[in-house]
C-alpha cells in the first residue's frame, strides 16, 4: 500500500515537472523571440535611436529609415476596423444571444465564424477586384460629397488606401469580436436577466442593464483581441492599402502598415542596416501586440473572476 | 551582437532549406539503372525574376542527368546574395549584380557573376478608349514618376502623340511595393535619363517613391493597372503580355520609338561591351532597335569550390543552361543570351577550380 503510494507520487512528480517544462518553454519561447529581435535590431537602434519612431522618411537608397508612417498606417487602419467591426460584432452577439431563435442562431453564428476561416490572401484579392473599384466609383465620391468638409474625406478617390484597408480588417476581425462577445454574454447567469425582466424592463433595458453591464469588460477584451489581429494582419492589408509610406489625414489616401513593409521588403533588404530597421519595426509591432494582448487577458480575467454585474451603469 | 544576428538568420535560412529539401525531394526520380554517377543535390536561391526559366531549365536538365537534383528557391535577389555570401547555398541568383562592398563580404572568396537570362519591362497603362503603343518619352516617364506630370492630357504627352486626344484623366502611378530586381532595372533607367531622379530618388531594389501606390509582385501591379483607369506601371514583359495590357513605346537613346520585346531586349544587350566581371547595366542602350528598359539576371558562383562532386555538377548545369538551356527562354518571354557573351561565360566557368584543378572540361 505504502509502496504503491510512493510510486504514484513519483509519477505525479514527473508529470508535474514535464508539464512545468512545457509551460516554461512557451514563456521561454516568447522571451527568446523578443530578445533575438532586440539583438537583430541593435544596428538600427544604435544608428537612429528614438528618432526611428518619429522619422517620417523611409528611403532605402539613402539609408534613412523611420517607422512613423508605418505606425500611423497600422493604427489608423486598425482603429477604423474597430470603429466599424465593434458595434456590428456586438450587435451580432446581442442578436444571437438574446433575440434569435435557436435555429437561426446556429446558422448565423456558423456563417459569422466562417468569416474567420477565409484565408487573408482571398480577402486581399476580393479587396483589389471588388472592394477597391466599389470604393473608388461609389462610396468615396459619395463620402466626399456629403462629408468633404472634414479633412478625413478629402482628396481624390483611388479605391486603394486606408479606408479599403480598414474595411477589409473590419470584416476579418468581426468573427473574433462577435464570438468572444457572445461567449461572455452567454456566461451571464439567467437569474440576472430574469431579475431585470421581473422589474418590468424592456428587452433592450434588460440587455443593457443585466447583460452588457455584466459582460462589458469581457466584451472589451474581445474587442482588443480583434485589435490585436488587425495590427498584425499582413497579406490582405498590403494588397489594398496602397503601400505608400506617407502620413496623410484623408482615409482615401494610400498608406503602409508595419506588417506589410516587413513582408514586402524583407527578402530584398540588401544591407545590414536595412534589415536591422525592418527587424526594429517588427520589434515595435511585437511590443504593441504583446501589451495589447496582456491587457485583453486582464480584462477577460477580471470579468470571469466572479459575478459583480447587475449594477445600473 | 552582429554575429548573433548572423546566427539567427542562418538558422532561419537553414530551416527554409530543410523544408525545401523535404518539399522538392521528388522532382528528380532516381533511376536505378543510371550510370554509377554519384547522386548530387545542389541548392540555389535568389531572384524571382529568373525563377520560372530556371525551374524549366532544371526540370529539363534533370531528365538528362538523373543523379543531379537542383533546388532553387525564389526568395528574392537580396536574400540570394546574402545566402551565397554566408555559404549556406551552392549558387545564388540576382537581378542586381553584387557591389564591391557585397563581394568583399562573401565568406567563400571570389564570386563569379554569370548572366543567365535577359528580360525587358513594359510600361503598361490603362486609359479608356486609348490605343495600344502610346508614345512616352523617357523624360516624360521620369516626370510622371516624379509627380510633375499628373494628367494624361499633359502637353508633354500630347507632343509625342500627334493626332491623338487623350482624356482629362488623373495619372495613377503604380510601382512595386516589394523589393525587386524589376524595380532595380526601372530605377536604373530613370536615373540614367533624369539627373533629377538620380539625385532625388536614386536607384535600388526599393526606393522612396515620390508618388503612387505600390503593389506586391508583378501580378499585383498588373492587376492595379488593369483595375484603375488612368494607371501606369512597369511590369515584366511576360506579365504584360499575359494580361493583355497596353504597353507604351519608349524612345531609346538613338531617338527611335521601340516596343518591348525579346528582340529589342537582345538588341540592348548586344549594344554593350560587357566587362570581364560581367557587371553591366543595359538600361538606355544605344542602337536603333534597342529597348531601353532591360536587364540581365546573374547566377552567383564561388570561383573556389569546396566540394568536388557538387562543384562539377553545378558547373555542368550552368554550362548547359547558358548553351542548350537558352532554347527554353523565348517561349517563356525571356530573351536568349547573345552568342558572343555565351562563349565568354563558358571561359569564365572554366576558371572555377577545386583545389587548384579546373572542374569544367
Amino acid at each position: 500500500m505504502k509502496q504503491n503510494r510512493v510510486k504514484e507520487s513519483i509519477g505525479d512528480t514527473i508529470l508535474r515537472l514535464l508539464t512545468l517544462l512545457m509551460a516554461v518553454s512557451v514563456v521561454g519561447l516568447i522571451i527568446w523571440v523578443g530578445w533575438q529581435m532586440f539583438a537583430s535590431a541593435q544596428e538600427s537602434i544604435h544608428t537612429f535611436g528614438w528618432s526611428f519612431v518619429t522619422n517620417r522618411v523611409w528611403d532605402p537608397v539613402k539609408q534613412n529609415f523611420g517607422a512613423l508612417p508605418f505606425i500611423y498606417g497600422t493604427i489608423v487602419t486598425s482603429v477604423l476596423a474597430l470603429v466599424i467591426a465593434g458595434p456590428i460584432g456586438l450587435g451580432v452577439a446581442i442578436f444571437l444571444n438574446e433575440m434569435a431563435p435557436a435555429k437561426v442562431r446556429s446558422v448565423i453564428s456558423f456563417l459569422v465564424e466562417l468569416l474567420a476561416a477565409i484565408p487573408s490572401v482571398v480577402y486581399g484579392l476580393w479587396g483589389i477586384f471588388v472592394l477597391a473599384p466599389l470604393l473608388r466609383d461609389h462610396v468615396e465620391p459619395w463620402l466626399a460629397k456629403w462629408f468633404g468638409f472634414l479633412p478625413l474625406f478629402q482628396g481624390s478617390p483611388m479605391g486603394l488606401g486606408m479606408l479599403a484597408g480598414g474595411l477589409i480588417l473590419a470584416i476579418m476581425i468581426l468573427p473574433t469580436i462577435a464570438a468572444i462577445s457572445r461567449e461572455v454574454m452567454a456566461a451571464v447567469p439567467d437569474s440576472q436577466r430574469e431579475a431585470a425582466l421581473a422589474l418590468g424592463a424592456t428587452k433592450w433595458e434588460m440587455v443593457r442593464i443585466a447583460v452588457l453591464a455584466y459582460a462589458k469588460s469581457g466584451i472589451l477584451g474581445g474587442v482588443i483581441l480583434g485589435l490585436g489581429r488587425a495590427l498584425g494582419e499582413t497579406m490582405a492589408v498590403t494588397m489594398v492599402i496602397g503601400n505608400r509610406p506617407d502620413i496623410l489625414p484623408s482615409v482615401f489616401a494610400p498608406a503602409y502598415s508595419m506588417a506589410a513593409v516587413i513582408a514586402n521588403e524583407f527578402t530584398e533588404a540588401t544591407y545590414n542596416l536595412y534589415l536591422s530597421s525592418l527587424v526594429e519595426i517588427g520589434l515595435i509591432l511585437f511590443g504593441i501586440t504583446l501589451v495589447l494582448n496582456a491587457f485583453a487577458r486582464l480584462l477577460v480575467w477580471s470579468v470571469a473572476r466572479g459575478p459583480k454585474g447587475g449594477h445600473l451603469v | 551582437m552582429i554575429s548573433k544576428k548572423g546566427k539567427l538568420l542562418t538558422g532561419v535560412l537553414a530551416g527554409f532549406l530543410a523544408l525545401s529539401l523535404v518539399g522538392c525531394g521528388t522532382t528528380a526520380p532516381s533511376n536505378p539503372n543510371a550510370p554509377t554517377a554519384q547522386a548530387v543535390t545542389l541548392t540555389g536561391a535568389g531572384s524571382t525574376f529568373m525563377q520560372p526559366l530556371l525551374a524549366q531549365q532544371i526540370a529539363e536538365y534533370s531528365k538528362q542527368n538523373a543523379n543531379v537534383t537542383i533546388n532553387y528557391q525564389g526568395v528574392g535577389s537580396g536574400a540570394g546574395i546574402k545566402q551565397v555570401s554566408d555559404k549556406t547555398i551552392d549558387f545564388g541568383g540576382t537581378d542586381a549584380f553584387m557591389s564591391d562592398e557585397q563581394l568583399a563580404g562573401a565568406k567563400g572568396g571570389k564570386i563569379l557573376q554569370l548572366p543567365m537570362t535577359l528580360g525587358a519591362e513594359a510600361i503598361s497603362y490603362n486609359i479608356p478608349n486609348a490605343p495600344n503603343e502610346l508614345k512616352i518619352a523617357p523624360t516624360t516617364l521620369a516626370d510622371i514618376y516624379l509627380g510633375k506630370i499628373t494628367n494624361w492630357n499633359d502637353p508633354a504627352i500630347a507632343a509625342d502623340n500627334p493626332g491623338l486626344t487623350l482624356p482629362n484623366l488623373k495619372i495613377s502611378v503604380t510601382h512595386r511595393s516589394d523589393g525587386s530586381g524589376t524595380t532595380s532595372i526601372f530605377t536604373h533607367f530613370l536615373s540614367a535619363i533624369s539627373p533629377e531622379w538620380d539625385s532625388k530618388v536614386g536607384k535600388g531594389t526599393s526606393v522612396n517613391w515620390p508618388v503612387g501606390v505600390g503593389g506586391k509582385g508583378n501580378a499585383s501591379v498588373a492587376g492595379l493597372v488593369q483595375q484603375t483607369p488612368g494607371a501606369i506601371g512597369y511590369i515584366e514583359l511576360a506579365y504584360a503580355l499575359q494580361n493583355n495590357l497596353h504597353h507604351a513605346l519608349i524612345k531609346n537613346k538613338d531617338g527611335n520609338w521601340v516596343a518591348p520585346s525579346l528582340d529589342s531586349a537582345s538588341a540592348a544587350a548586344a549594344a554593350f561591351q560587357v566587362p570581364d566581371d560581367m557587371r553591366v547595366n543595359i538600361v538606355n542602350a544605344p542602337g536603333a532597335k534597342a529597348y531601353p528598359i532591360a536587364g540581365f539576371s546573374w547566377a552567383l558562383v564561388y570561383q573556389q569550390q569546396s566540394d568536388k562532386a557538387k562543384g562539377t555538377a553545378l558547373l555542368n548545369f550552368l554550362n548547359w543552361a547558358i548553351h542548350d538551356g537558352q532554347s527554353l527562354a523565348p517561349a517563356m518571354q525571356y530573351a536568349p543570351l547573345p552568342t558572343n557573351l555565351v562563349s565568354r561565360e563558358e571561359a569564365m566557368l572554366k576558371t572555377v577550380t577545386y583545389q587548384g584543378q579546373p572542374l569544367l572540361k
